[in-house]
């Protein structure tokens, strides 16, 4: 996908593509930051209802491959709700309807067409309480694999340590494959459910606020391993925590009451956001 | 806390607090005299049991089968059909509850279907037995001609069926949602998450569910009265009328045979012991399920 997507949800501005990180004057060319990028994901006039209320308003972004996107803005702002929407979540439950066009490598996931397990194996999810299945730690990464793979004893093994020693919790449990996966701590649970997302090998990873049940120094292995993970995945994140997005997002989407305010480079909207709305968050001023 | 408020609460107000103290007081000796009263009937009923029982136990109760009257003899007979039956029971009704519950909590979510099969389950687990028990009478025995095990069988069935369905649809209830979003998140169809997330995290509950069904059939009387009816001999054939120890102690507890009652107090005994030992298997299973988060 490229800028031209963009441009049509702006017509006020120009077709001006600017290299990421160049310092940008209005909203409309901070709509096109990361521009040149490939985009992985391109969310289009995206409109969300839950049983007829309007959470989610006209909102449209992209979500850039190999890049880390943060969706910051105080509770209740929709962040959670389009982050479910890139997965199709929402369809696990009646009376959510999306409307617009949400485009995974070009093609339209919110098409009624569109075979939801398939999807969902392509975007990974990790929420925010750490969920290890009722298994063992071999079982809950195989879990997802037999899904679509029919892997040899050898090969499973590989995947599993693979995953493992991608999420940063090999060392840890290499030992103990066949405990269940209920026993590790918190942090060590939640490197696990990132295990098990990536062990299915998707493309787009999403993060609902990973972090925020765990002690700091989870946090901070999290953050590293997010930061890793970022030159194989494309990756959207949400947090509460302005400072998690500062330090591993390339790109902040602030929202607000279900419209997107301001998107754009994570480094121009902490230092020099556009509107007012942003600058009062980020400073702390409400949410 | 100022000194105003310390004030009021050194003196009460006189008449009202003191009302209330002897009210709470009065209350509390009712609600202790009411658990006294249900645990004396409690305890002596086992006394009764264990005081009458205990002596009939011995080693040709387990071997021999039921005497005619006079005659030495057992319950080896009624032993191996209750057994059968209640296996048989709940092999069958088991899994068209599991299922039922399974459809209550999972797929039914907030469907006027679902509504309605929830209620009828409740009546049909509120249901006295004899009902059901007149229900496979006119069902079943009636029209194969003869009493048999089939059908004690099947009363029985229909007896587990709502315990089951409620166990399940409850234990897969308390199942969070966000394990099967998790599951769903890694491109699981709705079955798969079912049976390979929710039924494993739902496991002891469901299990614990099961026992506490097989622990209500297995004193069940009216409806084998009606359907099983009971055998002097030894029987294997679920075709024919099947002896069983509830219905055994129906007829040789109101025997004018000394023998016979003997025999009731230990059968009595028996199935007591085995109630008692499957809810105790039942509660420990539940206990499990909550310590393991």
């Amino acid at each position: 996908m490229t800028m031209t997507h963009m441009d049509a949800n702006s017509p006020a501005h120009g077709n001006h593509p600017m290299p990421p990180g160049m310092l940008a004057g209005t909203a409309a060319d901070r709509a096109i930051a990361g521009a040149g990028l490939p985009e992985k994901i391109s969310v289009r006039n995206l409109e969300f209802f839950y049983d007829g209320y309007r959470a989610l308003k006209n909102i449209s972004l992209p979500l850039y491959d190999r890049q880390v996107t943060a969706f910051i803005g105080p509770s209740g702002c929709g962040k959670s709700t389009l982050l479910r929407i890139l997965n199709r979540m929402y369809d696990l439950y009646p009376k959510q309807v999306a409307t617009g066009e949400v485009l995974l490598d070009g093609v339209n996931i919110l098409s009624p067409k569109q075979d939801l397990n398939l999807l969902r194996a392509r975007v990974g999810m990790v929420f925010q309480k750490p969920t290890p299945f009722p298994m063992s730690i071999y079982d809950n990464i195989a879990f997802g694999v037999r899904l679509y793979e029919k892997l040899s004893k050898a090969d499973m093994e590989e995947r599993i340590e693979f995953s493992l020693r991608r999420a940063a919790l090999w060392d840890e449990v290499k030992d103990k494959l066949r405990q269940n996966g209920m026993s590790l701590s918190g942090g060590q649970q939640q490197r696990l459910c990132i295990a098990r997302a990536i062990a299915v090998k998707p493309s787009v990873l999403l993060l609902d606020e990973p972090t925020s049940a765990l002690d700091p120094i989870s946090t901070a292995k999290c953050e590293e391993l997010i930061d890793e993970l970022r030159s194989d995945y494309c990756i959207a994140i949400v947090t509460h925590n302005m400072q998690q997005a500062a330090r591993i997002s390339n790109f902040t989407a602030f929202m607000y009451l279900g419209e997107l305010i301001e998107f754009g480079n994570t480094e121009e909207i902490f230092t020099n956001p556009t509107k007012e709305k942003t600058s009062e968050y980020i400073t702390g001023r409400f949410g | 806390m100022t000194m105003s408020n310390s004030a009021t609460l050194a003196t009460p107000i006189g008449g009202l607090y003191h009302r209330r103290r002897i009210a709470n007081k009065v209350a509390l000796s009712l609600a202790l005299g009411a658990a006294g009263f249900g645990l004396f009937w409690l305890v002596a009923i086992l006394w009764t049991l264990l005081y009458n029982g205990l002596s009939a136990i011995n080693l040709s109760l387990f071997t021999e089968n039921t005497p005619p009257p006079g005659g030495e003899g057992g319950l080896l007979n009624a032993i191996f059909g209750s057994v059968v039956m209640t296996a048989v029971a709940t092999a069958v009704g088991t899994p068209v509850g599991v299922m039922a519950g399974t459809y209550l909590a999972e797929f039914g979510r907030n469907t006027r279907l679902a509504e309605v099969v929830r209620f009828i389950n409740d009546v049909l687990l509120s249901a006295p037995s004899i009902m059901v028990g007149l229900f496979v009478y006119e069902v079943l025995v009636v029209r194969m001609g003869h009493f048999s095990a089939w059908a004690g069988a099947m009363a029985l069935a229909v007896l587990v069926i709502p315990v089951v369905v409620r166990t399940t649809e409850d234990m897969l209830k308390l199942v969070p949602n966000s394990l099967r979003e998790a599951a769903a998140a890694l491109g699981a169809p709705q079955w798969k998450v079912i049976t390979m997330v929710a039924y494993r995290a739902a496991r002891n509950g469901m299990i614990t569910g099961m026992l506490l069904a097989v622990a209500r059939i297995s004193g069940e009387t009216a409806p084998l009265l009606f359907t099983a009816l009971n055998n002097q001999f030894w029987s294997a054939d679920m075709n024919a009328p099947m002896a069983n120890l509830p219905v055994v102690i129906f007829q040789y507890a109101m025997s004018p045979y000394e023998d016979w009652r003997q025999l009731a107090w230990g059968g009595a005994l028996l199935i007591t012991v085995a109630i008692l030992l499957l809810n105790i298997g039942a509660r420990l299973l539940a206990g499990l399920g909550t310590t393991r988060k």
